[in-house]
């Protein structure tokens, strides 16, 4: 309980615009060894950005039965797509819940386009949520608040102080009390979504932020929440809150 | 007494291991060793000596994560028709296979720099070794110590 | 499709040595790493990149499974004439995937 507590007390303090140099809060950017800084810095030499390449392609590639691609709609994305993905996730008017921007381009192919579901986690979804998530890259985390959304988003905090797995840890002992420690050699991060996709050097491929959370699940010897589940939406509503107005980099490198 | 205890140590180890250090790359079936790679690079050389020097080979002596380790090389060489290099080569004594990259260079790549990415099982020493159009042989190396990231991939 | 990230001036003077970065999406697959069955995910990696500049072969690499996944190679060449850059990548299979540049000499 003092955990959650403390998780929902910050919540109202962090500030709703940009970053300040008192702001303790670090991207996971910060922990990380030059190389893989100048990797994700150099767009020429990050190698998310061949995902979001992909992302650019299919953008532009009308599929399914309407005959239409996202442009068909959307237009110019550097244009309509400026900022979406530093608000989400957001209210799903339809269903009365958060949907995530994988979840919204899922719906979005099964109802305009009439194509066949995109798979979570998916080469096309990777990249078309990568190419999505570059027209926000610099922009601030800008979580909507709407009231709706707080019963989903402290369930995240919730979740994100809760005891898991084996190993009964949370989040927030590795990513709040033991942030700027070391777990091995690593780093530990501060844990915030501000990058992803990222392309992950330990996977030698790009992935979501709940590819991530898997990741650290697993590590904590619990099992894993599937991919698109209510428990991961409601996770990342609680950590976009958590790193508003921190900036947008996607795609990211991560060690 | 003294069994109940070690199994508990042995336990709280695995138990560190799991959480903190993350699983260990998988053994490969072969693996380079300092002797297969003297024999790569002996084919590499044709038996020829190699000298020390000339060839500058760049990458960080601490590597977060083993699977994209940035590395570059610049060898001294004029670059010209008469004078170039011809072959850089990369190994290494750990890796499953000890030949990383070779790089074929010509009087119109104008400088000798090449740089690329390269996976390292582990801690060790790489080895650059550049032919010259005179057909020598020069060499430099660095060493890398590779740390393992924490959380590593289910 | 190939898809690759090269970095090359558009522009360049005549003597002019330039620097050029390729990135090509692969999963450089060892061939030593078991899946999740236990069994030895069969190798597949590029093995020969080629850069040819108006038909000359000016640089190329022979990679091995060391080679990081999307693979990654940077090298310098003199600007000589406005003309195109070819990029080849080949993997273990024969198969080889192309990319062409232009390059404008003054």
């Amino acid at each position: 309980m003092g955990w959650l507590a403390l998780a929902l007390s910050l919540l109202s303090v962090w500030p709703a615009q940009a970053q300040t140099p008192q702001d303790p809060r670090k991207s996971g950017f910060a922990y990380m060894g030059r190389d893989t800084q100048a990797m994700q810095q150099d767009d020429l030499a990050n190698p998310a950005m061949l995902t979001v390449l992909e992302g650019e392609a299919l953008w532009t590639t009308p599929t399914g039965k309407a005959g239409k691609s996202c442009a068909s709609c959307h237009g110019e994305a550097r244009e309509s797509m400026k900022g979406v993905a530093a608000r989400y996730p957001s209210l799903d008017e339809a269903s009365g819940k958060p949907i995530d921007l994988s979840g919204r381009i899922a719906q979005c192919r099964e109802t305009r386009m009439e194509a066949a579901p995109l798979v979570r986690e998916g080469r096309d979804m990777l990249a078309l949520s990568a190419f999505v998530g570059l027209q926000s890259r610099g922009m601030p985390v800008a979580p909507p608040q709407d009231e709706r959304l707080r019963p989903f988003r402290e369930e995240g905090a919730r979740l994100y102080t809760a005891r898991m797995g084996q190993l009964n840890f949370t989040c927030a002992q590795c990513h709040d009390a033991n942030a700027g420690q070391k777990l091995g050699a690593a780093p530990i991060p501060q844990a915030h979504p501000n990058a992803y996709p990222i392309y992950r050097l330990e996977w030698q491929s790009t992935g979501s932020l709940q590819r991530r959370l898997r990741n650290c699940m697993v590590g904590t010897r619990a099992e894993p929440f599937s991919y698109g589940s209510a428990e991961f939406i409601a996770l990342e509503l609680f950590l976009m809150e958590r790193a508003k107005g921190m900036t947008i980099e996607t795609p990211g490198v991560r060690p | 007494m003294k069994t109940s205890q070690s199994a508990i140590l042995t336990r709280r180890a695995a138990l560190a291991a799991g959480a903190g250090l993350g699983a260990f790359a998988l053994m490969p079936t072969a693996r380079a060793t300092p002797e297969t790679m003297a024999a790569a690079v002996k084919t590499f050389t044709g038996g020829k000596p190699i000298a020390d020097g000339r060839v500058k080979l760049e990458i960080s002596l601490l590597v977060e994560n083993g699977n994209s380790v940035p590395l570059s090389v610049t060898v001294d060489s004029p670059m010209t028709r008469q004078d170039h290099v011809k072959r850089i080569g990369i190994f290494n004594e750990k890796n499953p296979l000890p030949e990383v990259l070779t790089f074929h260079l010509t009087p119109r790549s104008g400088r000798a720099q090449v740089a690329s990415r390269m996976r390292l099982n582990d801690t060790q020493f790489i080895t650059a070794i550049a032919e010259m159009s005179d057909g020598s042989f020069w060499s430099g190396k660095a060493e890398v110590i590779v740390t393992m990231p924490a959380c590593v991939e289910e | 499709m190939t898809r690759a990230l090269i970095n090359i001036p558009q522009k360049a003077k005549r003597g002019e040595v330039i620097e050029i970065k390729t990135m090509l999406s692969h999963p450089m697959e060892t061939g030593f790493r078991p899946s999740s069955d236990g069994r030895l995910v069969p190798r597949d990696i590029i093995e020969k990149f080629v850069c040819t500049y108006n038909g000359e072969v000016v640089f190329s690499a022979d990679l091995y499974p060391a080679v990081s996944a999307n693979p990654f190679l940077s090298f310098n060449m003199v600007a000589e004439q406005s003309g195109t850059i070819v990029f080849a990548w080949t993997d273990n299979h024969g198969k080889t995937q192309v990319q062409t540049a232009a390059i404008q000499v003054e």
